[in-house]
């Protein structure tokens, strides 16, 4: 089967690939095999305002819960990245009501009482598992939830390090917390008072400070509003913009404050 | 030789004392912890309801835990988590319906039947050590020290779990003995030191702890040696409420029984955290000449 479906980016596409059924929220749809759920999505119609983001599996907006016949377990994928498969049954959940306390930052002295105190339903856990299964990242959220118990901030900070705060864990909790929110306040503290200070972020944020990037920014702001949803997008200022994008330069997880970019952009000496 | 170590969450916060002088003094008894490489809380109480399986999954997942590093037997330090740990232990080993529902919730796991031995660090000097063989480890003898054990409830109850001879047991004094002090006997060794009810009911939960202080000083007792950090809060932490409302009791000092295992075998005082303890421990044993005074 062979037909034209309209993708996010506002192209057509011939599609080659075989219509498989699945249900959003409970509606049958045909969409083509090879699509994600996100873009399946669109493809039955559907227009994202929200639970859509960076559409690369690290913004944590499109959390998404599915079944498959004959199998009681709950799957979970984030939209932008898993696929879809027959007869799948699917919902987003984009967002899932979860507490987070406030607290005045600079009082914060780094001790794992501050975070018992800011949230003490931490202590609800009954070691149920549900959380770490429904993780999309694959994260032992119980564990990182039991090192905060006992006060391994650290431990915790290591263990939620690629959390993308997609909620699907707090929906899931017998106990009723908000796991990320708390796992996040952690980060913070261990990257304030526990992790070694790094060198070239501080270096870094001066240069914000001084100006040094003013002129950059400038540049990319003056290089128009895009509207997603208009097709004649594709224009200079777009390819501009993606070549920006493409030549960025992030340090890599496993440099131990070595790192400096190398282009134009570096890091004031 | 390698032992297989449950901390607990106190022992990495509160109990440090509890945990860093029984580590140390195994490493002088040849023995390497090896702490469990993923753990959660064991849950704290044994939970007495019969159709509350959900709270068994935080112990038992503990004891997958020992299962899967391959050990044969789990150390713990604190009283209660001991507790909590052997009872799952034996619910997973005698119980097969509830066996099978527990595996079947935790179907992520490896299937657990009971295989780990659950032990507590007195059994373990007991049986696996043997007091000669302390007692000739011994380079600072306790001696002049009166000492007091004081088992609370969960060391020896329920039967099934108790780590000796549940009426009158005799392991804590043998153990007292090896180290060269002197064993007093109180009568209250094994009465609740009020756990919990120090929260809800502080007034009656007073009331208890001050009947053990008394009962052991009044056997001529210089200190309270124990392995629980709730009983150690209650006893120790909370005394000054007791002494308040009691105002003939004199301090009592409290010791974790691994603090005083630590400086017998001659472990820095240091590493044993004497600063945690809410008593004055360490003065008596600068006093009694077991530790050379370190404050001019
Ligand atoms: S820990 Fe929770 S919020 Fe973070 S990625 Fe996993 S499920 Fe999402
Ligand atoms: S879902 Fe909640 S109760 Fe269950 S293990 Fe995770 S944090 Fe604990
Ligand atoms: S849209 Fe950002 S993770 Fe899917």
């Amino acid at each position: 089967m062979c037909q034209e479906a309209p993708l996010a980016e506002g192209k057509a596409l011939a599609i080659t690939a075989e219509l498989i059924p699945v249900y959003i929220m409970g509606k049958k749809y045909m969409v083509p095999e090879s699509l994600t759920i996100m873009k399946a999505m669109e493809y039955a119609g559907y227009q994202f305002v929200r639970g859509a983001g960076c559409r690369g599996g690290v913004c944590g907006a499109c959390g998404t819960v599915y079944r498959l016949p004959g199998d009681y377990h709950i799957r979970v994928g984030l939209a932008c990245q898993t696929v879809v498969q027959p007869e799948m049954y699917l919902t987003q959940i984009p967002f899932y009501p979860a507490n987070r306390t406030s607290f005045v930052w600079d009082e914060i002295k780094g001790e794992a009482e501050e975070v018992y105190k800011a949230y003490p339903e931490l202590f609800r856990c009954l070691a149920c598992n549900a959380c770490s299964k429904v993780c999309p990242m694959d994260i032992p959220v119980m564990d990182y939830i039991a090192a905060i118990k006992r006060g391994d901030l650290e431990k915790a900070a290591e263990i939620s390090f690629d959390c993308i705060q997609c909620g699907l864990c707090a929906t899931r909790c017998m106990g009723e917390m908000a796991q990320y929110h708390i796992a996040q306040m952690v980060r913070r503290m261990h990257g304030k008072f526990i992790d070694v200070p790094s060198e070239h972020c501080a270096k870094q944020v001066e240069a914000i400070k001084s100006g040094y990037y003013d002129d950059f920014m400038k540049e990319i702001m003056a290089l128009g509003t895009l509207d997603p949803f208009k097709q004649d997008n594709v224009n200079d200022d777009v390819k501009k913009l993606k070549e920006l994008y493409k030549a960025r330069q992030g340090e890599p997880s496993t440099s131990e404050n070595e790192w400096t970019p190398d282009s134009d952009y570096a890091i004031l000496k | 030789m390698t032992l297989g170590y449950y901390p607990g969450c106190t022992l990495k916060s509160h109990a440090r004392n509890l945990e860093d002088s029984a580590i140390e003094a195994l490493k002088v008894l040849g023995v390497e912890t090896v702490e469990l490489e993923r753990w959660n809380c064991c849950g704290a109480v044994y939970s007495l309801a019969d159709d509350d399986l959900i709270h068994q999954l935080a112990p038992v997942r503990d004891l997958i835990r020992a299962k899967d590093m391959g050990l044969d037997k789990v150390m713990t330090l604190c009283s209660m988590c001991y507790n909590t740990l052997a009872r799952a232990n034996l619910l997973m080993r005698n119980d097969e319906a509830k066996r099978k529902t527990l595996n079947d919730f935790m179907e992520e796991e490896s299937d657990y039947a009971g295989e780990v031995e659950v032990i507590h660090l007195l059994q373990f000097l007991k049986n696996d050590i043997g007091w000669d063989k302390l007692k000739a480890a011994v380079k600072v003898p306790l001696k002049d020290l009166n000492l007091s054990p004081y088992y609370g409830c969960t060391l020896t109850r329920p039967l099934e779990v108790s780590i000796d001879e549940a009426v009158s047991p005799t392991i804590f004094k043998e153990f007292i003995e090896a180290l060269g002090g002197t064993y007093i006997h109180s009568d209250h060794s094994a009465e609740c030191c009020s756990s919990y009810q120090m929260i809800s009911n502080p007034e009656a939960a007073i009331e208890a702890a001050s009947k053990v202080v008394r009962s052991a000083e009044d056997q001529g007792a210089d200190a309270l040696a124990l392995s629980c950090p709730l009983c150690e809060y209650n006893l120790g932490k909370r005394q000054v409420d007791i002494l308040k409302k009691h105002d003939d009791l004199k301090p009592l000092p409290t010791f974790y029984f691994s603090q005083l295992l630590a400086v017998a075998l001659g472990v820095d005082p240091l590493i044993c955290r004497f600063e945690l303890n809410p008593t004055a421990s360490l003065e008596l044993l600068e006093e009694k000449g077991v530790v050379e005074k370190v404050s001019a």
